[in-house]
């Protein structure tokens, strides 16, 4: 027999469990590892969910995109006039909402992942991590649809992607962490203070005000360093940094900024979680 | 090695803070308690008005063990602390105090299809609730055609399991849950639902996993007849506490025989004859005997009382009923406004199940009060036999039967 029971037994020899209080975390990380198997499919449980019985599939997932750049477009490059350093004005915008979408969907779908499994948390045991961690999976598919769709807009306007593109991972797993960091301290208090459920929803739509997503931060560099305390500015010129390749210096201070938060917030966050996790039962 | 011990339970106490979790669920409130606590901390006086949290253990300084290959039954009223008790045991919340040694990969089945998601269709929902119940990929995949072969339901296979009758959804849960293959299988009344023909394949499966495997499993049911068929030894619990532990015959027997099952009625708001109240004797029950006690009330003298008594099975389906009119001769009480009669029976002919009790009111020419199906009893027969099929095949009079061979 080949499976995660034989792991663990030779782990443990006879494969003994001791339950006491306080005593839930000694195999905590292997228990993890063999439940990957679960994170694997609730992601694919929330993937295929999202999109049954819906006419336009994962089309939906490019029309919230595509709308969003055009209003955009219109408000800071037509009505403002914006200047977008010799990009195209609607690539710049996209090149900005990628990431900035990819942050709002896994940041609101891992804060309401405990709520939204309460059935299983208070039928089922398994490392609770998996929950918020699957929660990313959606996020992550939907942001790759649009990729695909600024690929195929950047070159259909003539630019073809160069070496910076190889970055990108680096700066997708930046914004995810900063999403998983900050959901997870949502997700655990929303499970205590249901507040959390009307906080987050109103975070995401202040951010989309005071990120640079409709603007390059060229266009307002007096203000710049106000909002590089806004983690995601960092995120969001990288990204622009990578795709559009239009001679921006490297904004390495706004990067770093991203960073250093993301980190407190997902080392602080995981802590958190699994001080709170083994109340969820009780109080869900 | 059969008969080394697998679980060890040692003085565990589950602790929930009633109060707490009920007035802290906003910030809000949290908040507010805050500022009052803090006003009471400023007036020495008031600190004696301490905020409402209410203790209240659900477990209280259990202990047991239970060696493989044994089957536990577990029983108690409602509140007794079963639930929590496979919780603690299922890693699903931690004990407050004590501790839990448990040798073997563990698999609980506190509900069925625990996880199953609407929108899936049936392969789906088998890979994730295999996962969710703890399978690996390889695992589900090398049992798959045994899942879909004990569940029966092949053809609607990539049919979402919205479009499902109940049946076929029990069915796809339990066959998912039944190829677990743990060494220690927790299963909390989940055989009481699905038709009889798959209760019963259900019941077959944990005694093989049991006897054959080797395995050790807890299971939690108000059936009597299901605990008896496999359960070997029981605990009761009461109130959160260990009230009792052996044998499951003797351990439901001990069980039954507590209290009695009762339920009363206020006074209608028109003054007429009515029913004030409805006891089964458990002692009596526990004796092979029912007596029923009915409570009335008349403003004139009924003449006679009479009473009628209905025995149906959980389902409601009348099984053996009677009543004062019907007795004849036998029995000519005098004309009484108020008073409790009672319904005895001895030697009762019903095999072990629990039974509902419906109750009239009348007097010699009408009837005057109805309560039907108000008590619910667990009959346990002394004439228990593990070979019996379930009660939805021979139904649920046991009326003796005798065999006779002549060969030719």
């Amino acid at each position: 027999m080949s499976g995660p029971s034989d792991s663990c037994a030779a782990a443990a020899p006879q494969g003994e469990t001791i339950i006491e209080a306080g005593g839930a975390s000694a195999h905590y990380w292997s228990d993890l590892w063999r439940y990957r198997d679960l994170f694997v499919f609730l992601t694919i449980r929330d993937i295929k969910v999202r999109y049954k019985q819906t006419v336009l599939g994962v089309g939906w997932a490019l029309i919230q995109p595509v709308v969003t750049t055009i209003i955009f477009t219109f408000v800071f490059g037509k009505l403002a006039g914006m200047s977008a350093g010799g990009v195209p004005y609607p690539l710049l915008v996209l090149a900005g909402l990628l990431p900035w979408q990819l942050f709002s969907a896994a940041l609101s779908s891992s804060s309401a992942s405990l709520i939204s499994n309460a059935n299983l948390i208070s039928k089922v045991y398994f490392p609770r991590l998996i929950i918020p961690l699957s929660s990313l999976g959606v996020a992550t598919i939907d942001f790759l649809v649009v990729l695909a769709l600024y690929v195929c807009a950047s070159v259909w306007l003539g630019r073809i992607p160069s070496w910076h593109w190889a970055l990108l991972p680096l700066f997708t797993l930046a914004a995810l962490t900063l999403a998983f960091g900050a959901g997870l301290w949502f997700t655990a208090l929303t499970v205590k203070y249901r507040d959390f459920r009307y906080i987050v929803p109103f975070l995401v739509q202040v951010g989309v005000f005071i990120s640079p997503i409709g603007f390059s931060t060229g266009v307002v560099p007096s203000w710049r360093k106000l909002l590089d305390l806004n983690p995601m500015t960092g995120v969001i010129d990288s990204f622009r940094w990578c795709l559009l390749s239009d001679g921006q210096p490297f904004d390495i201070l706004g990067i770093s900024c991203s960073i250093v938060i993301s980190a407190i917030l997902a080392f602080s966050g995981l802590r958190y979680f699994r001080r709170m996790e083994r109340t969820f039962a009780d109080v869900i | 090695m059969p008969g080394d011990t697998i679980i060890t339970v040692e003085g565990v106490s589950k602790r929930y803070l009633i109060g707490h979790q009920i007035t802290d669920d906003t910030l809000r409130d949290q908040m507010s308690r805050g500022i009052r606590s803090a006003a009471e901390w400023m007036r020495p006086g008031a600190r004696g008005a301490k905020r409402s949290v209410e203790e209240f253990w659900a477990l209280r300084d259990l202990s047991f063990e239970l060696r493989r290959g044994q089957v536990l039954g577990i029983v108690g009223r409602n509140g007794a602390g079963k639930s929590t008790l496979l919780k603690i045991l299922s890693r699903i919340t931690e004990p407050t105090t004590g501790r839990i040694r448990m040798r073997g990969r563990v698999a609980s089945l506190l509900e069925v299809g625990t996880g199953f998601h609407p929108e899936l269709t049936g392969r789906e929902n088998i890979y994730l609730n295999g996962a969710i119940l703890g399978m690996s990929r390889a695992e589900i995949v090398r049992k798959f055609d045994e899942i879909v072969a004990f569940s029966e339901i092949e053809r609607f296979l990539d049919t979402p399991v919205k479009h499902y009758s109940s049946g076929m959804y029990v069915r796809l849960a339990f066959a998912i849950a039944a190829h677990l293959e743990p060494e220690i299988l927790i299963v909390d009344e989940v055989l009481a639902v699905g038709d009889a023909q798959f209760q019963k394949k259900c019941l077959n499966k944990v005694s093989q996993v049991t006897h054959e495997d080797g395995r050790t499993v807890l299971f939690v049911s108000h059936n009597s007849a299901a605990l008896q068929r496999i359960c070997s030894t029981g605990i009761w619990l009461n109130q959160g506490r260990l009230a009792g532990q052996g044998p499951i015959n003797e351990c439901l027997a001990a069980y039954l025989r507590t209290g009695s099952q009762r339920a009363d009625f206020p006074a209608p708001a028109v003054d007429k004859p009515h029913i004030t109240s409805v006891r089964v004797d458990t002692g009596g029950l526990a004796e092979g005997r029912i007596e029923v006690d009915v409570g009335f009330r008349s403003p004139f003298a009924l003449s006679p009382p009479v009473v009628g008594v209905t025995v149906s099975s959980k389902f409601g389906h009348p099984i053996a009923g009677s009543n004062g009119r019907m007795a004849g001769e036998a029995w000519q009480p005098p004309p009484t406004c108020s008073g409790v009669v009672t319904a005895h029976l001895d030697h009762v002919p019903l095999h072990s199940d629990t039974y509902l009790i419906s109750v009239y009111l009348g007097d010699a020419s009408m009837d005057y009060d109805q309560k039907l199906d108000v008590v619910e009893f667990d009959f346990v027969s002394p004439r228990f036999h593990p070979q019996m099929p379930p009660l939805q095949v021979i139904g649920q009079g046991d009326f003796g039967w005798r065999w006779t061979l002549r060969p030719e």
